[in-house]
């Protein structure tokens, strides 16, 4: 079975606008999700919801020195807000389930096998 | 499945030895014909699309050399089961898809419901086998200039240069759009499978668009010649396909675009006169419509509203396309044309899919009411004039054209097929467009319609 990992894109402005009436509904809507992604056979390997990109650093190590600056290496309305990793029979179920995650924009990659004796990608 | 024009052997123990141009006729005939089901068969067995070609192909190779000392009854069955035979043996001799490839997965899932076939073990099942690799090429996870190239290649059995050719693109790109399209099914994990009926108005809805462009390719190429016959036959028997593999009610969407791409196909010869100008439809010798196809298109576009009609259902976007076609094609001739009819139809495609092409030619279609507005229309046109995706499309300052000549704006017109004949990127258009454009200065039009095709 298949490993993929769902990103999650948001506009991370509702942070600042959010009651605590919506954060519930926002929780139950992700408890919603791994129950249909057990429903459809697979698993939920893991996940986690992100800090906002106001509390992010980034190490940019391609100069001759690394150099350290506040906020994500690109400054995007939508952020890379959570990710869940899951176990499913193929892109198919995975992409019926992705309609199913809360996210504005849900990105499905697969993971690259390393395991001992894994090749380079085709 | 039309029989082939070979004599039956009638002594399995003698079989006929035809001649080597025969052979080689019926192995192309064959190829054209049947390409799509070999390899589909055969994929079940490599669960790779690349190696399930090459061992597809390997069998077409065999056959030119087995069949001048005996056809077989069933030419397609010997290939399969041949290319079938080579991947088993290959898969044998080494290990190499388990340790290295990705592979293709097949849950099983079959259209509606029942036992799973894919089993190695089980004969080959065609139409679904066919069905499977018809939406893994339209899947709509792959890029839609993938899905069509990749469609060409592996069910239309294209060569990648002839996918190149078809779709105007330099070779290379045609390679890279396959090879790119194979390697995202094989690494993100597309199933070989029909999709559920729950997924299955989605997912024909993108594969019936590849049918509808690559059919949209061959009836107008952008090349020196007007038609492409080879990718319109190619569209008209992935749809038969399609037809004879579907459930209904959903196959009454497919059963339309057939009619649909059957109509266009009646039409291709009378596009052209003796001279290869380029005739609209308006002027077109409808004697010259292909009898065969025009017949099956109508009665197959009949078939669907009386299905739909006896279902309650309301018809979908293509049935709505084909009707229109269907409308236009129906009448004696282009003056005879149900214009009020045709504009309701208008008006439904407008609301299942209103893109700024849908809405030029409603616009023309109503450009023909008794009492049309002209201030209306015009100030549709320049709203029309301001789309971005319209930017650069041809037959927008075409229909511009047309309708201010008829409409005695004489400069207007000639500005408009200067930017027309500027955009078009097929030279049979272009010397159209200039003789109407020469005809516009020597007084107003008497002829018109939609350049581009209902």
């Amino acid at each position: 079975m298949p490993t993929y990992m769902f990103l999650l894109h948001d506009d991370e402005s509702w942070f600042d606008t959010v009651s605590p009436d919506s954060w519930a509904d926002e929780m139950t809507k992700h408890r919603a999700f791994s129950d249909a992604v057990r429903a459809a056979g697979g698993s939920v390997l893991g996940g986690e919801a992100l800090e906002r990109t106001s509390l992010t650093t980034t190490v940019d190590n391609t100069g001759d020195e690394p150099t350290v600056t506040d906020g994500p290496f690109i400054e995007t309305k939508e952020v890379f807000g959570g990710y869940y990793i899951v176990d499913v029979a193929d892109l198919d179920v995975a992409i019926a389930l992705a309609k199913q995650c809360p996210g504005a924009h849900v990105e499905i990659r697969p993971v690259m096998s390393t395991d001992d004796g894994s090749a380079p990608p085709a | 499945m039309a029989r082939l024009p070979l004599p039956e052997p009638t002594d399995p123990g003698s079989p006929i030895r035809p001649g080597g141009d025969e052979v080689a006729q019926l192995v192309e005939r064959t190829h054209r014909d049947h390409w799509s089901q070999v390899l589909a068969s055969t994929v079940r067995v490599t669960r790779d699309l690349d190696l399930a070609q090459e061992c597809a192909q390997e069998a077409y190779l065999r056959a030119l050399r087995a069949w001048p000392s005996g056809v077989p009854d069933v030419p397609v069955a010997w290939l399969t089961t041949t290319a079938r035979r080579i991947a088993l043996d290959g898969l044998r001799r080494a290990d190499l898809l388990r340790r290295k490839l990705p592979l293709l997965m097949e849950p099983g899932q079959r259209l509606g419901a029942g036992s799973d076939s894919a089993d190695d073990a089980n004969g080959p099942d065609e139409p679904t086998d066919v069905l499977r690799l018809m939406f893994i090429c339209c899947h709509p996870a792959l890029a839609p200039d993938s899905r069509i190239a990749l469609t060409l290649r592996l069910v239309g059995g294209l060569s990648t240069e002839e996918v190149a050719a078809g779709l105007l693109v330099p070779v290379a790109t045609a390679a890279a759009r396959i090879t790119r399209a194979k390697k995202k099914i094989a690494g993100a994990g597309i199933p070989f499978r029909v999709p559920s009926p729950a997924e299955l108005p989605e997912r024909l809805d993108t594969l019936l668009t590849v049918l509808q462009v690559m059919s949209a390719a061959g009836h107008t190429s952008a090349a020196g010649t007007l038609q492409r016959s080879d990718l319109t036959d190619r569209a008209v028997r992935a749809a038969r396909l399609l037809v004879a593999a579907l459930p209904d009610p959903v196959v009454d969407e497919a059963r339309a675009l057939l009619g649909h791409l059957l109509l266009t196909r009646a039409r291709g010869d009378s596009r052209i006169d003796a001279d290869g100008r380029l005739v609209l439809m308006a002027d077109q010798d409808r004697t010259r419509w292909q009898g065969a196809d025009l017949d099956e298109g109508l009665d197959l576009i009949t078939a669907v509203l009386t299905s739909i009609t006896a279902g309650g259902r309301s018809p979908g976007r293509f049935t709505v396309q084909a009707v229109i076609a269907g409308l236009h094609m129906n009448a004696a001739s282009f003056s005879e044309t149900d214009w009020p009819e045709l504009v309701r139809w208008y008006e439904a495609l407008l609301r299942r899919w209103p893109t700024p092409v849908v809405r030029l030619n409603a616009l023309v279609a109503r450009s023909h009411l008794p009492g049309a507005r002209r201030p209306e229309l015009r100030a549709e046109l320049a709203a029309l004039e301001g789309e971005p995706q319209l930017a650069r499309y041809p037959y927008l300052p075409a229909a511009v054209a047309e309708l201010l000549s008829r409409w005695g704006d004489l400069d207007g017109a000639a500005v408009a097929y200067d930017r027309a004949i500027e955009l078009s990127r097929n030279d049979v258009e272009r010397r159209h467009l200039r003789r109407r454009r020469d005809a516009a200065h020597r007084g107003p039009a008497t002829a018109d319609g939609p350049l581009s095709d209902p």
